[in-house]
This record gives C-alpha cells, structure tokens and sequence, in this order.
C-alpha cells in the first residue's frame, strides 16, 4: 500500500517538474515550485526521514517560494521564448539519462538491509546514541555530535551566503537609500487594508513561533532541532512582515539585531567547542563540559542547537529583508 | 464497539474522499476563475473536517487525535482566509465575475 | 515488487534530468535557478532513498520496544543541513540574478551575451 502511496507520488513529482520547467510564466513556476517542494517533503516522510521532511516543508515550500517571489517582484515575471536550439541540450540530457539509467541497475534494490550504505558507521550511530546521549532521536546525535564540525561548517556556510546577500544587494542603482526614504509603496505597507487575512494571520503568528520554539527544544526527543526551528520562526516573522509591512517587521527585529543572531549564532556554536577545548577534550566534545559525560553531551547539544537555530533564523531574515528593502530600477 | 467505530471513520474518509475528488474535478473543469475557486473550497471545507474527522476516530483518545484536531482548526481557519485572499486579489487586478464568464468560456 | 525496488531511483533520474534540461537549455535566469533547485532536489531523493530500510522506522528509538529495524540516519543528516545550506545558496544566486537585471534591464542570458559584445 504504502509502495503504491510512493509511486504515486513519485510519478506526480516528476510531472510537477516537467510542468515547472515547461511554463513561460515565472509566477506560475515559482507556485508549481511550492507544491514541487511538499510533495518532495511528504515523500522523505514515507521514506522514514521526518526531520528532513520537516526542514524540506518549511524552507522548500515556504522560504524558497517567498525569496523567488520578491526577486519576481524585482526582474519580472515573463520569460522570453529561447532562441537556442533544444536539440543540443535535449541530445546531451538524454544522453546522460541514458548512462545514469543504467547505473540505477546496479543499485541495491530500494530498503535492502544489507547494502553497502547500511553497513558503515551507521548500525554504529544508533547502537551508541542511547549509551553517549540519552535521547531517542538519532538524527539529532548525528547531527550535534557525532558528525558536529560538519554542521559548524554548515552554518558558516549559512553566514556566508547571508553576508554575501547583503553586500551584494546593498550597493547599485536599486540600493535601499536611508536618506530619502522611499515612498511607501503597495508591498512596504503590507496587507493593512485587507482586514481577514490580517486578523488570522496575526491570530497564526504566536501559534507559529511556538511551534518553532516546541522544535527546537523537543529536538532530541522528537523530529526537529536548530535548523527547522530557525526557518520556522523565521517564516512566521515573515509572515508578520508580509501583514504589517516592512518597515513594522524591522521595528520588533532590527536588521542588526539579525545580523548580530546570525554572527552570534555561528559563534556560540564555535565557542562550545572551544570551550571543549580549554577543559581538556578535544574540539567539539562535549563530554567534559559537565563531570558527568551523558549530561555533558546533553548540554553541549542543547547550546549548539540554539546556535544554529539563531544562526538560520537570523540569516533567513536578514536575506529576506535584504531583497524586500530593494527598489525596482527600470 | 470498536468495530461500529472503524466503519464509522471508513464511511467519513470515503465521503472526504468523494467531496476532495468532486472539488479536484470542478478546479480542473470549471471555466472561469471564481467557478474554480468556489469548487476549490470544497476541499477546503466539508472535505477537510470529513477525512481529518475520520482519522481521529481511527486514532482513539490519544496524542495524535488532539494533534489532528489542532490541525483541523488551523485548516479551517487558514483555507477559507487563502480564499478570500485569492477572491480578493484577483478582484483588485480587475477580474470582474461577469465579463469574465463569457471571455474565458469563448477561449 | 522486485519490478518497483529501483522506481525511487528512476523517478530520481528524470527529476536530475529535468532540472538539468532547465539549466542547460533555458536562457532566462531564474528558470536556470529553478532547475537547479529541481536538480537539488534530486539530489536529496537520491540520499534519502539510499538510507530507507524495509520495515524500519525514523530513526526515532522508543523507549521500552526493542529489536525495532531503523532507516539510516546518516544520510537524513546530511540533506538536513544541505535543504538550508541550498536555500542560503540558492538567495545568493538570486541576489546576483537581481543586480543583473539591474545593470543590463534584462535576465535573459542572449541578450546579456549581446549587450556585452556591442560595448
């Protein structure tokens, strides 16, 4: 039955990308995107992956959407027919199918216990975690401890693309100028006017980052954790922007504010580790941060998440409000 | 008893299943904008309340009823606020349910 | 159900192909975006359909059921952070497709190639 579910929803999935790739109206792209995105989602569900059904369902289908609905705002939404020729991509495109088709019949059949990729480390990880940490959800163990300098490494990922957002779009013709502030316009005065979608999006918001504080905090014991906390939250302050209007959004979170959660974040999560370091384990152990391991690991857990969680949060934000407060040129 | 339960929550999620299906078909069928979105409420509404109804008895008085339940009210409060948002919209960008029957039935 | 073991790797395949096909072929910017999302996107199916186990579980333990049968963690950790690293990503390609459109008026990828041969 559940097979089934997934074929079906396989099959949709592709069809959704080839109705994605064929439309000539970014708009309609961007929404079929969107479903693209939860269907994407409720698949990794059915194939036992919560948390990144979770992560993939509030950046997919709710962050991504929004930043390439500003950039439309931005560019326009009409694309122009392409001269080039299909043929060639078209010959190259089926072509490697070909090859990566035939490499599928190599792989081991989906959910065979025995293949390669179940025989490493990870019989290791979920036989260890209850003995190292003491929490049920693996994929938080993973994630904070066993694999942690790949997650730091992540996040300064994260704070790389936000400050590379912000250079980028704070210069040129459409900067955002503080000394004539723009005249209000449609998106900056937000829905004010539109009294139903106000009064239940306000209603959602407290519900919203609630549920994002519950994920974030509840990670080790169910799915969730600092990375779909951060864009949680992060999608109900946006949504808070979207009613309100800009300029409302960045009075209850100024941009520096933001910047200084995404810098903080990232550093809080370096500083456990260094801190690791100073009382005599190795970077990014958190055994020795209290005399008992177990409870150390807890702890060391609990603050890096919170790190990551304001580190994506501030950085999904700051992005957002980078490509709100920028003005059509042209 | 539980029995009776299990064919009451069958005979909900099949009519949730009948009204989503006949609201999916109106979308797709229906010719003009506003035609479309009153089919689309469909699902939103009866179809919603019917197929969440009918998992919450096949989940009994346990976390997951209530967590339905929190979804059920948040449904229902956000998909008929996402209608009148989408009415509202195509409203304001000058689609008038009149000129538009005729000029999209002809196309 | 031999036939569908290998379903998740072929939906895997057109998906990658698609999103190929929109970076390749089309000229206009964001729709090069877009296919890289799809493209992405693809990628993830393909981890996370790697790490599935028949029977199993989200690698969630419960407290008190034993000989429980979980899918890998591993890979669900890796697409975990890659999801947001590929958003963080994916808003600096559109930063720059916005300064783009700034600097030429248009985001279609001929005409970039034609405003720059004339100056």
């Amino acid at each position: 039955m559940v097979t089934l579910f997934a074929v079906f929803l396989l099959t949709l999935l592709v069809l959704t990308a080839i109705a994605v790739v064929q439309t000539k109206n970014l708009f309609v792209a961007v929404m079929l995107m969107g479903i693209f995105s939860l269907l994407m989602a409720t698949v990794f569900f059915i194939l036992d992956a919560a948390d990144v059904a979770l992560t993939e369902a509030a950046v997919g289908a709710g962050i991504s959407t929004m930043l390439f609905l500003a950039t439309l705002a931005l560019t326009g939404e009409h694309e122009k027919p392409s001269k080039k020729g299909p043929w060639i991509s078209g010959l190259v495109v089926a072509i490697t199918s070909l090859i990566l088709i035939d490499a599928t019949f190599e792989q081991p059949y989906l959910g065979d216990p025995m293949a390669p990729v179940q025989q490493h480390v990870a019989p290791w990880y979920l036989e260890m975690t209850p003995e190292l940490m003491d929490f049920p959800n693996v994929v938080t163990a993973v994630l904070a401890s066993f694999r942690g300098y790949d997650t730091l490494g992540e996040v300064f990922v994260v704070l790389t693309a936000c400050i590379g957002v912000l250079f980028i779009l704070s210069a040129g013709p459409g900067a955002p100028n503080p000394k004539s502030p723009r005249i209000p316009t449609a998106p900056s005065v937000g829905l004010r006017h539109h009294l139903i979608p106000r009064v239940v999006g306000k209603l959602l918001i407290p519900f919203i980052v609630l549920f994002g504080l519950y994920v974030q905090f509840h990670g080790e014991y169910s799915p969730g954790g600092g990375f779909q906390a951060g864009a949680i939250i992060a999608a109900g302050m946006i949504l808070y922007a979207l009613l309100e209007g800009e300029k409302q959004a960045l009075k209850v979170l100024p941009q520096s504010v933001l910047i200084g959660m995404v810098v903080g974040g990232a550093m809080l999560y370096g500083m456990v580790g260094v801190v690791g370091m100073l009382m005599g384990g190795n970077f990014l152990d958190y055994s020795v941060l209290s005399s008992n391991p177990v409870s150390g690991q807890q702890i060391g857990i609990l603050i890096i998440e919170i790190g990551v969680g304001l580190a994506v949060c501030g950085a999904l934000l700051a992005i957002f409000h980078a490509f709100a407060a920028r003005r059509s040129v042209g | 008893m539980t029995t009776v339960i299990d064919i009451l929550s069958w005979v909900l999620l099949l009519a949730g299943s009948i009204f989503v299906f006949i609201g999916g078909i109106g979308t797709l069928r229906f010719p003009t904008f506003y035609t479309r979105l009153h089919a689309a409420s469909l699902t939103d509404g009866i179809g919603t309340i019917l197929i969440l109804g009918g998992l919450v008895l096949q989940a009994g008085w346990t976390l997951a009823a209530f967590k339905l339940l929190a979804i059920l009210v948040f449904l229902l409060l956000t998909g008929p606020t996402a209608a009148y948002a989408l009415a509202n919209a195509a409203d304001m960008s000058g689609m008038k349910p009149e000129e538009n029957e005729v000029s999209e039935v002809e196309k | 159900m031999e036939i569908l073991g290998l379903y998740n790797y072929w939906a895997y395949v057109a998906v990658l192909m698609i999103g190929f096909y929109a970076v390749i072929a089309k000229s206009n910017l964001i729709k090069k975006l877009i296919g890289l999302s799809i493209f992405q996107s693809a990628v993830f199916l393909l981890y996370i359909t790697m790490g599935k186990v028949d029977g199993g579980t989200a690698p969630i333990i419960q407290a008190g059921v034993s000989d429980q049968i979980f899918s890998n963690p591993l890979p669900q950790v890796l697409i975990l952070t890659a999801i947001v690293v590929g958003v963080s990503t994916l808003a600096l390609g559109l930063a720059i497709v916005v300064r783009i459109k700034e600097s030429y008026g248009t985001i279609e990828e001929d005409q970039i190639h034609l405003l720059d041969h004339k100056s």
